[in-house]
């Protein structure tokens, strides 16, 4: 399925965010359940199936990487559920420090600030990134194409980052 | 025939098609219903007067006594008097091991599930909240003039599955229609938002008797989207209530209570909590063996008692911010919900949390009957404009157990509902026909950490080799936040057959048998019932493949067109007879004709929403 078609937006990377906010609300207004209460069962159904869809996409069009997964997977290139190793060691170093200042929060005197200025060196890394992603986008070729697909295994890590760092963050306030 | 017709503004124009409807907040101790009269929704009043019925049922020898009445007896006949029932709703037995301390009434195990002993048997809680429902839906009937076509149930934001499964069985044995679940503080805030025309981000903080419930919404041109919701399912008024019984047998060395003295000290308990939302002091005689003791509480103490409880909402409100993404900043109204909020710490603390006064201005103990009841005016149709939204999100993610004894999840919580996610699943042994799935519902990484929710087993998979049959499982869940599952072998296309197992619920086939055991449905009601459901769904598909025909028959061949025309008359001739079955197989017959249509039909008006429209005018 393709969720720019959905929205009758152009498929591309940089994306007008209220645009799609409002679209996405014009749509759940016609075909949320709640609008086909009294219709049939089978009709009921298919608003519940419908909606599925249009939150589904919605929600991978929102978010830069999954919107980016979704762009590439339209061109013929699926990476969702691959499984790969990296093989960028300088890349890989790099996550290796991360993940040691990470673990390093619970030992310092002022955990607030490491947790502060570890948000914003990921925060920096991965709007580099996304910005570089942006780029390799706009050209639909194969070069360009996998290049895209590099950046998006790596934003992965950043993600999975700033995840664990909230993670930590939650369990210092509890 | 009426000559003439006044209609109210923005209602329908023909007064014979107005349906009725209600809102119904079923709640831990004490429930309402409500309903739009005139444009306005309102609580009604039963016949004594009362539009809030206690929750609680009383099982005597031959009848059955639901509200002030059964309330009136829950000290002498605290066995057979069930109050506090939604505490129960869609629990194990071994779950409720803690309550059974707390409750005044005899806990049994039925096939796993928990049940009450009473005069009268065993009773499940679905049965006995079935009671209360019945009771409002009565007293609705006779304000409105006729029988319900439909109603808005709530339930706490954060009930699983399980729960809200038995809170619609309870509604079905009761013989409603449900229109929808309703979450709790969705409703307060339709309640809130129609009447003030509020736009931003808001709170619901509703400490109920026996739930709390925070939620953040989102309110903008009547549309209210749940960013995040979270609570506990087991924290409530009642914990107040006990802390001060405990309180009371620290200062009456009474350490053992029987179920009658519980009930008695339960009562004073609340009473005196009232009280002290007034006043900084109170004094009462407390019962005890040697007769009665004089006792005596402040407020500092009372809020020393309940302190650590209003903490734990607090802390809930910083989670569920923290899932929406926000801080306490963003927040530009809080409303507050559930008579426990009147309490004055619950106010100060959660007003000095968000940093602003809390909304109060609708009664907290009806400002969610209200809501449900304008919802339900919309969703019976008396309102067909589509100008409320209501997008709810799932309270607890939902996982499969896999290798180990591990979740994976499938839905994170907080997901926008109705949602389906897919999974695909290989056969690991040569000539395997079936495979076993655990679905739970929770957060945790261990499996028996989570709630467990349902086991599925999936029959029919064609024979191959191992690796070779790949089954897509598709979870779905409705804008209930039910969950029903549906599976498919890819290669072959086929269907693979499921069985559900519900871990902590009824089967179809239990809320059938009781449905026939009730003593409200003598088996010829039970008939003409689902003749009038049959009948009914057949109306309804005949309208609805009408219209669709007025509108877009262009999109069906000639052959076609004259099939779907042929299965409609034959609808409409069978309908009028009293065969069930040759009014399920009609409809069945004319649903298949129409499903590539009705696919057809979906997909064109999908491509045409968003076109030849003004953005502006979302």
């Amino acid at each position: 399925m393709n969720y720019f078609q959905l929205f009758n937006l152009p498929a591309t990377f940089e994306l007008d965010l209220t645009e799609l906010g409002s679209r996405y609300l014009k749509l759940q207004k016609q075909f949320h359940p709640d609008q086909h209460s009294s219709g049939s069962e089978r009709d009921k159904l298919l608003a519940v199936q419908q909606t599925a869809n249009i939150n589904d996409a919605y929600h991978s069009l929102k978010q830069p990487l999954l919107r980016a997964e979704h762009l590439l997977a339209l061109r013929g290139l699926k990476i969702s559920h691959e499984q790969r190793s990296f093989t960028d060691p300088q890349f890989l170093m790099q996550q290796m420090e991360l993940r040691e200042q990470l673990a390093d929060i619970d030992n310092s005197a002022d955990p607030d600030a490491v947790i502060d200025s570890i948000d914003r060196q990921l925060q920096q890394q991965k709007n580099a990134l996304l910005k570089q992603l942006g780029a390799a986008l706009v050209t639909e070729t194969s070069e360009q194409d996998q290049l895209a697909a590099d950046l998006i295994r790596k934003l992965k890590f950043f993600f999975k980052l700033q995840q664990e760092l909230e993670l930590i963050e939650q369990q210092l306030q509890d | 025939m009426a000559l003439l017709q006044i209609a109210e503004p923005g209602q329908s124009a023909a007064p014979h098609q107005h349906k009725l409807a209600a809102g119904i907040d079923l709640g831990t101790t004490n429930s309402l219903v409500a309903a739009v009269r005139s444009g306005e929704a309102k609580t009604l009043a039963n016949s004594q007067g009362r539009d809030m019925l206690p929750s609680v049922v009383r099982y005597t020898a031959d009848r059955v006594v639901v509200g002030d009445a059964a309330m009136a007896a829950a000290v002498e006949d605290a066995d057979n008097t069930i109050v506090s029932v939604k505490r129960l709703m869609g629990k194990g037995y071994q779950e409720t091991a803690a309550l059974k301390q707390q409750v005044p009434y005899r806990l049994v195990d039925q096939h796993g599930l928990v049940a009450i002993d009473t005069v009268q048997g065993v009773k499940n809680p679905v049965e006995v909240s079935a009671e209360i429902l019945a009771t409002l839906a009565n007293t609705a009937s006779e304000t409105l003039g006729g029988e319900l076509n439909g109603v808005v149930i709530t339930v706490p934001a954060y009930f699983d599955d399980a729960q809200r499964q038995a809170t619609k069985d309870a509604a079905k044995l009761a013989g409603l229609t449900v229109m929808r679940l309703l979450n709790e503080p969705t409703a307060a805030a339709l309640a809130y938002g129609l009447d003030s025309g509020q736009e931003g981000i808001i709170a619901v903080y509703d400490l109920g008797g026996g739930t709390f419930d925070i939620s953040i919404l989102r309110l903008r041109r009547g549309v209210f989207e749940v960013l995040a919701t979270g609570g506990d399912s087991a924290l409530g008024g009642d914990d107040f209530d006990h802390a001060i019984v405990n309180y009371l047998q620290q200062q009456t060395g009474e350490a053992e209570l029987s179920h009658q003295q519980m009930r008695q000290y339960l009562t004073l308990a609340r009473q005196v909590k009232e009280q002290l939302t007034e006043r900084d002091d109170v004094s009462f005689s407390v019962p005890t063996a040697r007769g009665d003791v004089d006792g005596k509480l402040n407020k500092t103490n009372f809020e020393q008692l309940i302190s650590a409880l209003v903490k734990k909402t607090i802390r809930a409100c910083r989670q569920v911010l923290r899932d929406a993404g926000l801080s306490n900043e963003d927040i530009v109204k809080v409303v507050m919900v559930g008579g426990s909020t009147r309490v004055p710490l619950v106010r100060n603390q959660v007003a000095a949390f968000f940093a602003t006064e809390p909304l109060t201005s609708i009664d907290p103990d009806k400002v969610v009957a209200i809501g449900a009841a304008i919802q339900a005016n919309v969703l019976v149709g008396n309102k067909a404009d589509g100008d409320t939204l209501l997008l709810d999100v799932i309270p607890l993610s939902l996982g499969l157990e896999t290798m180990g004894g591990l979740t994976e999840k499938i839905i994170p919580r907080n997901t926008v509902i109705p949602v389906a996610r897919a999974q695909e699943f290989t056969t690991f042994k040569d000539g395997q026909t079936a495979m076993a799935l655990h679905v739970v519902q929770g957060e945790r990484e261990l499996v028996d950490d989570c709630r467990s929710l349902a086991r599925f087993e999936l029959r029919g998979i064609p024979a191959m080799p191992a690796g070779g049959a790949h089954v897509r499982v598709t979870f779905q869940v409705d804008a209930d936040g039910l969950l029903s599952v549906t599976a498919q072998e890819k290669s072959s296309g086929v269907q693979a057959n499921i069985q559900v197992k519900p871990s902590y619920g009824l089967s179809d086939e239990q809320v059938a048998t009781m449905l026939k055991g009730s003593m409200q449905y003598a088996r010829q009601d039970m008939q003409i019932r689902l003749l009038r459901e049959q009948q009914v769904e057949a109306e309804r598909v005949l309208e609805a493949v009408s219209q669709a025909l007025r509108a877009d028959s262009a999109l069906l061949g000639i052959d076609e067109l004259e099939a779907i025309e042929q299965a409609l008359t034959e609808l409409s001739r069978v309908k009028q007879a009293d065969d069930i079955a040759a009014i399920k197989a009609a409809i069945e017959h004319t649903n298949h004709l129409t499903d590539d249509f009705a696919a057809r039909r979906m997909d064109q008006s999908v491509r045409s929403a968003l076109t030849g429209h003004n953005v502006d005018e979302v």
